[in-house]
């Protein structure tokens, strides 16, 4: 029994509570999110957001939960029940459990696997399915539009998602995330990260990050002015919730996904005392909140594009370039020998 | 009876149960859906090979790339089943004979099929040093196969001019927009006039 | 228990946990909340009247194309990814066969974006 505690139950024990403790932290952290998004939108239009529920509205989004549980769940009489309930279930999993292998700081990472980045790319690249299955289900028509735009929309800009990590990995010659986030760690600070010598394609992740997630100025499986709510139009309740909760933690994960890949994890941007004395969770949280703000910005400064215009910008801007870019990465490596 | 071994029969009972389902359910989209689920298990059976590389290119082709077009097709397209079974008395006769020919084949295969006898010796053999396994295919699959390599990539060229040919149908009267026109200007569209405050033009 | 297996493990409790945190926020409104509904509640959303006809429609054929040409480009990628990771190992030789895949599947773009396969209407 004592031989079985230690090579299963207390490995396994640790495991458990490591899980629990960053999913609880990333719920919270996108519920403060949640809250600088509407906060930041209300700014830019000079109004105040948020104000009522807590000091400075701070809990708003738990006010909101609580709502939203205590809500009727309204299913459709003409929807198909299991796959109806099945869709906010696979966004939310999905986009939570991409978290399993982002890591916060040197050695912090619940699932160490050697192809981390892949593992995310394929998380990322099932986000789809929620919002096809969400919106095949309703039986609606609302619905079903949404889906059909949203599933071109995302899978159009994987492939530059895809060609912009390779450029990365270029550099870094590792498929594993801390690896890649170590390749950044040069005598030059915040100046050796990937964001500066791949610029382009940092702007590219950072445009496609926004299509794949359906923010603005890409929602258009949601557009509320033409399409009501999109794929969500026949949900209530927490699977509402859920959807919304996906599509919010999937955005924390491009932002986190953002950190590692361009802005050096949890490194910090200046080599020297003052600076390497903060733990590195608190750089990476830092940037990710840094990320978030300009997801956020874009949100309410920039109007929403028209559907032949976003297959136009993926397919015929950000493809060719991406494509170009791995080119012109490889070939420089090559050149000057200076692959890892 | 190590958790290994208790993942690897979980996931080949869930896998050949969802196989089974992707045949028998009546609703096409479920049947994708549990096809779906199928390959998350053969990518999990992968994981336990050590094949951790493959695992996650299943699941980020056939998962994220193929089954999307399948649902889309299944999804989208609003089949008529009474109609589809109209046909099925007719067309039986037929449909057997391929069946037949393509089980002939098959039981062919198997049974001429020898497995060399050095291979065996190969099974469960360890990629040799400290190299995960996607490394160790790059090291190999652009330089020892790279007949086979650019081969695969005249046959995505084919599927991709293919593609175009069966589907591409242009719309006739379609205005589109080119932004290129519509952001040129040349220099005599416009004068730069340098406006002194408060005199005017 | 071998080493990669053990990377693997937590990885499959950290999906448990989401599935049991998302499990329960979406079973929580059928214990607690009020549930009535009735024949208008349940009906699809429309602007106002009864739907004239069935919400699963055909649509058009371009949305095939682009997930095909999708499936291409992904394995595309999925090719380029162990050339990323051992690029120094392959060496110059490894550099121009990717190179040459690169090229021809550039042909296939190029004969994509001449077609107009590119262009949404």
């Amino acid at each position: 029994m004592v031989e079985f505690w230690n090579s299963y139950g207390f490995p396994l024990t640790i495991i458990l509570v490591q899980s629990l403790g960053l999913l609880v932290s990333v719920l919270l952290v996108v519920a403060y999110l949640l809250l600088a998004d509407r906060k930041i939108w209300a700014a830019v239009q000079m109004r105040r957001g948020p104000n009522v529920v807590g000091a400075y509205g701070l809990l708003q989004s738990f006010a909101d939960l609580l709502k939203f549980v205590l809500k009727e769940p309204v299913i459709p009489a003409g929807a198909d029940k299991t796959v109806f309930l099945m869709a906010p279930i696979v966004t939310a999993v999905l986009a939570l459990s991409a978290w399993a292998v982002i890591p916060l700081d040197d050695g912090w990472v619940v699932a160490n696997i050697n192809v981390g980045i892949l593992y995310i790319f394929a998380i990322s690249s099932l986000g789809v399915y929620g919002v096809i299955m969400g919106g095949w289900a309703s039986n609606s028509k609302y619905p079903f539009l949404g889906a059909l735009r949203s599933a071109a929309q995302m899978v159009s800009y994987e492939v530059s998602i895809g060609f912009v990590i390779i450029t990365v990995l270029l550099c870094a010659g590792s498929l594993n995330i801390s690896e890649i986030v170590k390749a950044q760690d040069t005598a030059y600070g915040a100046l050796g990260w990937y964001w500066l010598p791949l610029f382009p394609m940092f702007v590219i992740f950072f445009v496609s990050a926004l299509a794949e997630t359906n923010r603005p100025p890409f929602d258009l499986p949601e557009a509320e002015s033409e399409l009501v709510a999109g794929f969500m139009v026949e949900y209530s309740s927490t699977p509402y919730l859920l959807f919304m909760l996906g599509e919010y933690v999937a955005i924390t994960t491009m932002c986190a996904l953002m950190t590692v890949l361009f802005l050096g994890g949890w490194l910090p941007p200046v080599n020297y005392a003052p600076f390497t004395w903060v733990p590195g969770v608190i750089w990476f949280l830092l940037k990710v909140c840094f990320a978030f703000f300009m997801f956020a910005m874009v949100k309410a400064i920039v109007p929403r594009y028209r559907y032949d215009q976003l297959m136009r910008l993926g397919w015929k801007v950000f493809l060719p370039i991406s494509l170009a870019m791995v080119v012109i990465v490889a070939g420089v490596l090559q050149i000057f020998q200076l692959a890892p | 009876m190590s958790i290994a071994t208790a993942f690897f029969y979980i996931f080949a009972v869930v896998t050949i149960a969802s196989a089974i389902m992707v045949i028998t359910v009546r609703n096409p989209v479920h049947a994708v859906l549990f096809l779906i689920l199928a390959f998350f298990n053969a990518a999990g059976l992968f994981v336990l090979l050590g094949a951790e590389f493959i695992a996650m290119i299943l699941v980020i082709v056939y998962v994220g790339a193929v089954a999307v077009l399948f649902l889309f097709v299944v999804m989208m397209l609003d089949v008529d089943f009474a109609e589809l079974r109209a046909g099925y008395a007719k067309y039986l006769p037929v449909g057997g004979l391929i069946g037949a020919i393509l089980l002939a084949e098959l039981l062919l295969v198997v049974s001429a099929w020898t497995i060399a006898p050095e291979s065996a010796l190969r099974i469960g053999e360890r990629i040799p040093g400290d190299v995960t396994n996607a490394e160790a295919i790059g090291r190999v699959l652009y330089t020892r196969y790279v007949y086979f390599f650019e081969l695969s990539g005249l046959v995505l060229l084919v599927a991709m001019i293919g593609a175009i040919v069966l589907t591409l149908r242009h719309r006739e009267g379609v205005k589109r927009q080119n932004i290129g026109d519509q952001v040129a200007r040349d220099r005599t569209a416009i004068e730069i006039k340098k406006v002194e405050t408060g005199r005017g033009i | 228990m071998n080493l990669l297996l053990a990377d693997y493990l937590p990885l499959v409790i950290f999906f448990g946990v989401a599935m049991f945190i998302g499990l329960a926020l979406l079973a929580a409104p059928f214990l607690i909340a009020p549930n009535h509904p009735d024949s208008e509640k349940v009906s699809a959303y429309e602007c106002g009247f009864p739907a004239f006809d069935d919400a699963r429609m055909k649509f058009d054929i371009r949305f095939y194309l682009v997930s095909i040409l999708f499936i291409i480009f992904d394995l595309e990628v999925a090719f380029l990814f162990p050339w990323a990771i051992s690029f120094k190992e392959a060496g110059l030789f490894g550099f121009w066969s990717m190179m040459g895949f690169l090229g021809v599947l550039t042909i296939g773009f190029v004969y994509e974006w001449r077609k107009g396969a590119l262009e949404w209407d």
